[in-house]
């Protein structure tokens, strides 16, 4: 049984025995159900570590992602209200290493809602990404930031 | 009290970001510069104000609504920029004077040309 299923099942049983089984009650349950299998984790061997690895991961991707859109907000706030626009925009092409269409649309998506960058279009092979970027003085830099920041947060997520 | 002046941030900031979005599309220079103003503040803006919403019903129709909310924004709102953007750019919009085009990118993307 994966041990995701098994994390559903005690968070059910953990509503069912403190009698909340509303939305607040099961994910109180889910993470109790978590905590615990992580104690236990050495029962667990012939599964791996996977399981507790790729939840570390979707909760970064998760928090990372609501940080950054904070901050690309702000940035975009700023350039509204200020009487000049600082923007020195260019669209640049950056080299995809996602692989499969659901992981270039979670990284295209996430893009557009991260500081500066906006993605315009992916070539028919899925390779290249064209992004609109605000502030584009340096596109090496912003094609690194991009592959070593969503992207690789993205592959690891969904690998 | 706590909760009250929270709720009050969440909706108030939100509208606020939400006021960017709009000014934001009136402001500035080129087609894909105002898609950044209102993919990124619409998005937060609108996220601002249902958390605000969840947290302060906070029964849980509304909360599993506002997660599904959220959820679908997250999805739609940069496919929506994205479908925008590209038409832009592929019919041949004129770009704002400081753009600068990475020479591979018509090409890749069948854009028209006029000039």
């Amino acid at each position: 049984m994966s041990l995701f299923l098994l994390n559903i099942i005690l968070a059910i049983s953990w509503a069912a025995l403190t009698g909340t089984f509303t939305l607040p009650g099961l994910g109180v349950g889910f993470v109790v159900g978590f905590l615990s299998l992580w104690v236990v984790q050495p029962l667990f061997k012939e599964q791996g570590g996977g399981y507790f690895v790729k939840v570390w991961r979707w909760v970064r991707l998760i928090v990372l992602f609501h940080y950054e859109l904070v901050v690309s907000s702000l940035s975009v706030a700023w350039d509204v209200l200020t009487p000049r626009h600082r923007a020195r925009p260019g669209i640049l092409a950056v080299p995809l290493k996602a692989k499969g269409e659901a992981e270039v649309l979670l990284v295209t998506n996430l893009i557009s809602l991260t500081p500066g960058t906006l993605s315009l279009d992916v070539t028919e092979d899925c390779n290249t990404l064209f992004v609109h970027a605000m502030f584009a003085d340096d596109p090496d830099k912003i094609a690194s930031d991009i592959e070593n920041g969503m992207e690789r947060w993205v592959r690891e997520a969904l690998e | 009290m706590i909760l009250e002046l929270f709720l009050s941030l969440c909706v108030l900031s939100g509208g606020f970001f939400a006021f960017i979005a709009g000014l934001g599309i009136l402001r500035l220079p080129d087609v894909l510069i105002r898609m950044h103003a209102t993919t990124k503040a619409g998005t937060l803006a609108s996220g601002l104000i249902i958390l605000g919403v969840a947290v302060g019903i906070g029964d849980a129709p509304t909360i599993a609504r506002a997660l599904a909310i959220v959820v679908f924004l997250l999805l739609t709102a940069p496919v929506a920029a994205h479908m925008i953007g590209r038409a832009a750019f592929r019919t041949g919009i004129t770009l704002w004077g400081p753009t600068t085009v990475d020479p591979s990118a018509p090409v890749k993307l069948n854009a028209r040309h006029d000039d």
